[in-house]
């Protein structure tokens, strides 16, 4: 999709978008929020036009077009740019605000735990958040230990904070505009190997806690978020020659996570595999591992199987970064594993 | 300090009426304590009424302010319900934040008393967001980001001085500085006398005052709440003041300079505005022991009140964690 046709998008807010890439989705959904809402502010290292709209130009063009009160471009200050958009969601601005990459968000983990998330309830309602974090994360750039990080679980760990990573342009777009209208801080995980890959887009909201089932399927459930589900539905079509059908549900929204979609997927097929890029060890998989096991027990075919990333820090080292990530093979032999138990 | 404004004899009557309200409550609720009904970790402002007392004559009802868990003094001076306020500090359904939030953590939109933060440091990122939205009202609101002289060394302070310089942001950095960081002193802290020489690394007009000085600080306050109305961005103030019990109550501060205790609190600025009031004709003592003890009576009815009211249900624990209920 060229530039322009990304204008014309916009021009016509029923326009369904045959192939657009996540980074236009997510920039589209900006401008469409920006356009519906004036309250909708933006803010982040290098996000205005000057600085060339983001470092990978997910914000490119809204600084031109929405003007530089609404865009600003921050110091390198990640404290700075989380606080003032508590203080600006406070005062009754939609602030969406970018924390670069992902591992940057420790520099303002004070900011997002202590105070974005649980402003609202050490109020007892009074004040709320309704601040977006943007911010992207993913392996497979060589950028080692500091720069490729997936910590999904610390925030699906803090009561009061929405954490959203869609897998496609279509969920960015509609979750984008979901979590900028959202009433609570929504911490949005950009998959940035996945940044180029075109997909359809139809511009409807995506609602938040809600996953979708991207494959029907009978006999194993493959659980996932982001970068698993591309990956998934890769493994899916290989075990399908071999007569397994798999159902890949994409949770789209960590927390809260849709337990009921879930559940009713594995109740049917007996069998569970998540599957997600973060380290295994205390990742998001065990929460719905045990949440599986407790539900169902008695129904399960074979014990729920994980797949995560390795207990080291993200590798430099081609070879290295490419076996911290469970694989396709991984995810095709685990599937063939579970199928044969029970 | 010549050529700041100075308040007038009704400010004075209104800055002491404040800063009393403030010395009274803070008597109360160590009395409380003491007499075991009320369990807490309590952060006395004792000796540092006049700092927000002066400063809040000059703002007004929707102006925002941000302060920390030693901020009793900063709520009250900017109008707290006394009532609301005695409520959340014995933890009771009827307190402004139902029970939820405590004493380091009130929270009163309606005075524009909008965070009051546990972590030191954390006032100032928030009020510069405030100020952001203020500014984006187009309202001439002001946003005060309270904070003492420990919290001016971590990299919050620094960073958000920088972000509301260079956005022109109508933010007061004020810094209470009672010369102790919990335990450790200012000489034990940063090698620089004066924290105020920081404004000048970010491009701000930075001042240090009398903070216990009701003209001072009344002066110094007025011309950076006018700077900042009026679009010409943040000033940083360092109100030097001291407090009169230890970093928390209970503990007996032996690590505090034994002489520098004894000589501030042998210049205890509530009755010394109290004495300057007479002496001037301000108020006579019987007009100033007529609002002292309708203060009391006021502290009594809300601490009263409190004791009456219910606890939270235990439903609440779910509520207000996010903005609809997630089972």
């Amino acid at each position: 999709m060229t530039d322009t046709d990304v204008q014309n998008a916009n021009a016509d807010a029923n326009v369904v978008a045959k192939k657009m890439t996540l980074i236009e989705a997510i920039n589209l959904a900006l401008a469409d929020a920006m356009e519906a809402d004036p309250k909708v502010v933006a803010l982040g290292e290098e996000v205005a036009d000057k600085q060339e709209g983001g470092v990978m130009g997910v914000t490119k063009g809204l600084s031109t077009r929405f003007g530089d009160d609404r865009v600003r471009s921050t110091p390198i200050s990640e404290q700075a740019i989380i606080g003032a958009a508590i203080g600006a969601s406070i005062g009754g601005y939609r602030p969406v605000a970018e924390i670069m990459l992902m591992n940057f968000v420790t520099v303002a983990m004070d900011m997002i735990t202590n105070h974005a998330a649980k402003l609202r309830f050490m109020s007892g309602g009074q004040t709320n958040v309704p601040i977006v974090i943007r911010t992207m994360t993913g392996s497979g750039f060589s950028t080692g230990g500091q720069h490729s990080d997936y910590l999904e679980a610390w925030f699906a760990h803090t009561p009061g904070i929405k954490v959203v990573a869609p897998s496609n342009p279509d969920d960015a777009y509609g979750l984008m505009r979901s979590a900028i209208e959202d009433d609570d801080p929504v911490l949005f995980i950009e998959h940035l190997p996945s940044y180029w890959t075109p997909g359809p887009v139809s511009r409807q909201h995506v609602p938040i806690g809600k996953a979708r089932v991207a494959r029907e399927g009978n006999d194993v459930t493959l659980i996932g978020h982001s970068r698993a589900i591309g990956d998934g539905l890769a493994a899916a079509a290989i075990l399908e020659k071999e007569g397994l059908s798999v159902e890949v549900i994409d949770l789209r929204t960590i927390s809260p996570w849709d337990r009921e979609t879930v559940i009713a997927s594995v109740r049917k097929t007996g069998r569970a595999l998540i599957v997600h890029e973060a380290v295994r060890q205390f990742g998001i998989g065990a929460e719905i591992a045990a949440t599986i096991q407790e539900d169902l027990w008695g129904v399960l075919k074979a014990p729920v199987k994980r797949l995560g990333g390795a207990f080291s820090p993200v590798p430099f080292s081609k070879p290295l970064e490419t076996a911290f990530v469970p694989s396709q093979d991984d995810i095709v032999a685990t599937i063939r594993h579970l199928a044969a138990a029970g | 300090m010549s050529n700041y404004p100075k308040p007038d004899a009704a400010t004075l009557l209104e800055i002491y009426k404040k800063a009393t309200l403030i010395k009274q409550n803070d008597e109360r609720v160590i009395r409380q304590m003491k007499a075991g009904k009320l369990v807490t970790p309590y952060y006395s402002p004792r000796g540092q009424e006049i700092i927000p007392s002066a400063l809040s004559v000059s703002l007004d009802d929707d102006d925002y302010i941000c302060t920390i868990y030693r901020g009793g003094h900063d709520m009250l001076a900017k109008g707290f319900p006394l009532d609301i306020m005695w409520a959340e500090l014995a933890g009771r359904a009827t307190g402004s934040c139902k029970g939820k939030g405590g004493p380091m953590h009130l929270t009163y939109p309606e005075k524009g008393i909008m965070v009051t933060t546990g972590i030191v440091g954390s006032s100032m990122p928030i009020a510069t967001g405030l100020g952001w939205a203020a500014k984006m009202d187009g309202k001439n609101r002001v946003s005060i980001a309270n904070f003492g002289d420990g919290a001016s060394n971590i990299g919050a302070f620094h960073e958000s001085l920088n972000l509301a310089a260079l956005w022109k942001l109508p933010v007061i950095f004020l810094c209470q500085n009672n010369t102790y960081a919990e335990h450790t002193s200012m000489q034990d802290s940063t090698l620089i006398e004066q924290y105020s020489i920081r404004g000048a690394s970010y491009g701000m007009p930075g001042v240090t005052v009398n903070g216990n000085d009701p003209d001072e600080m009344y002066g110094v306050a007025k011309v950076a709440i006018e700077r900042a109305r009026a679009g010409e961005g943040p000033t940083l103030i360092e109100a030097m003041t001291f407090r009169f019990n230890g970093h928390l109550v209970g503990e007996a501060g032996h690590y505090m300079d034994k002489d520098a205790y004894a000589k501030a609190q042998g210049v205890d600025p509530v009755p010394l505005l109290r004495q300057r009031l007479i002496d001037d004709g301000i108020a006579s003592e019987d007009e100033i022991a007529a609002i002292e003890a309708d203060i009391d009576r006021r502290i009594t009815a809300a601490i009263e009140a409190a004791d009456a009211a219910p606890f939270p249900d235990t439903t609440e624990l779910k509520r207000d964690v996010f903005a609809h209920e997630i089972a």
